[in-house]
């Protein structure tokens, strides 16, 4: 009910986005997102892009757990 | 790729396991991943037996369907039997039993015209093109789902929409978190799993009064196996250094503030209500939404002068005791016997993020008793 899926941005126009979930394109509105770009990733609930996933902090976030991972305590 | 694969990295979950393995040695610990989708996520990959015996995961309320109470489902059919009307629903509420065993599915095929949609905006469509109708929207859900709800009634207003409503369920988490610390039965919680998509439209300092007030940790997590790991490590870091403050793991999606532009069409269409009552949790102040004044005329209470049904739960039902975290769903006498997915006996187990529809799908094979 209340999950969202991650979608690539493929184009934006007037208060809509097309957004692409793993090959399935879907045409979902930008009214709470408005400054969407094609390109961004961003997640998509209930026909809404609801917000960008920002591909910087993902990347820092992915380090940041493979570090918490490998911390092997001797 | 999907971008969510980076984050169901075996070897990630695996790494942190080891992690929370490590740092969880000295004491037990117990924490509350509030929403339904966390709960999903934990018995669907199998993260309790990744998790030391120390740490305990207790399942919360974050069910939207589940903690609907039986009468507002009740209203809801009562609408859709009305001549004219088509009630636009999401699909999760479709099976839900309401009293009497009714559900929207069987009124539907009893002739309700019942619409599943899976946005607003289609609902507010089925009201563009079928003018001699009343469409009303059957509105249910956290915060996440808030706004587009407010943004499909903007719409409606912008077109000048005369037959289209909203019967309106939406509630609140923080609330929800602060009637589980305070109900007299509440399990001991050292911490919980926050809400990540909630807190997308939110902002994740929206739980900073609730960790501060109860002095528990708060780590706002995503969906995927390796997100709910982190949150569990950063989680037992938190109660080991004796902190207890919000935490942000989702950062790559979920701001600290809310979304201004779902805030402001929030509060132009909706007012939080007095109070409104949660299964399992009774009557909670400052807990739900109701359309604002401004927008009185989409309000279907208002619109059809609904009457207010107050019903009680099916008698075998352990939900209430189950979004309370108190009674665990294979503790229910009817669990997996009269209530199964297929024959729910309550929300619990036909709701896609319920507790019982979890353990049901995942869970059994830890707990089934093999036959004498």
């Amino acid at each position: 009910m209340c999950l969202a899926v991650p979608a690539q941005i493929v184009s934006v126009s007037e208060g809509e986005a097309v957004a692409d979930l793993d090959g399935v394109r879907l045409v979902v509105s930008t009214a709470l997102l408005p400054d969407l770009a094609p390109g961004d990733l961003a997640l998509i609930h209930v026909g809404f892009a609801l917000a960008r996933i920002d591909a910087a902090e993902q990347a820092l976030a992915l380090e940041a757990l493979r570090a918490a991972g490998a911390d092997d305590a001797a | 790729m999907n971008p969510s694969e980076p984050f169901r990295d075996p070897e990630l979950a695996r790494g942190l396991a080891r992690a929370i393995a490590r740092e969880a040695r000295a004491r037990d610990y117990a924490f509350m991943e509030f929403c339904g989708g966390h709960t999903h996520a934990i018995s669907r990959h199998g993260l309790e037996d990744l998790l030391p015996a120390s740490v305990r995961m207790i399942h919360g309320p974050g069910c939207p369907v589940c903690v609907l109470p039986i009468g507002r489902l009740d209203m809801a059919i009562a609408l859709a039997q009305r001549p004219g009307v088509i009630l636009a629903s999401y699909g999760d509420m479709l099976r839900v039993p309401g009293s009497g065993g009714r559900s929207l599915l069987k009124a539907k095929a009893e002739g309700a015209d019942v619409r599943m949609i899976y946005s607003p905006l289609q609902a507010m469509a089925l009201a563009e093109k079928n003018p001699n109708r009343e469409v009303v929207f059957f509105a249910v859900g956290f915060e996440t789902t808030t706004p587009p709800t407010a943004a499909a009634m903007m719409e409606a207003r912008a077109k000048g929409l005369e037959n289209f409503s909203v019967f309106c369920n939406h509630v609140l988490t923080p609330a929800a978190i602060r009637a589980i610390m305070e109900t007299g039965d509440a399990p001991h919680l050292d911490g919980f799993v926050g809400p990540g998509h909630v807190s997308t439209m939110i902002g994740a300092e929206a739980y900073a009064p609730a960790a501060e007030a109860y002095r528990k940790p708060i780590v706002i997590a995503g969906f995927e196996p390796v997100d709910v790991l982190d949150a569990v490590l950063r989680l037992v870091r938190q109660v080991n250094a004796q902190e207890a403050r919000v935490e942000n793991a989702y950062s790559r999606a979920a701001p600290s503030a809310a979304n201004a532009r779902a805030a402001q069409i929030t509060a132009e269409t909706m007012r939080v209500r007095d109070r409104f009552g949660w299964r399992g949790l009774g009557e909670i102040a400052h807990s739900a939404l109701t359309i604002s004044d401004a927008f009185a005329d989409m309000d279907a209470e208002i619109r059809f002068a609904l009457e207010p049904i107050d019903a009680a739960d099916h008698k075998a039902c352990a939900c209430g005791a189950v979004l309370r975290g108190v009674t665990r769903p294979q503790e229910c006498k009817v669990f997996a016997g009269a209530c199964t997915p297929e024959t729910p006996l309550g929300a619990c187990m036909v709701s896609p993020e319920g507790a019982c529809a979890a353990h049901y799908l995942y869970g059994r094979f830890r707990t089934k008793v093999p036959a004498a």
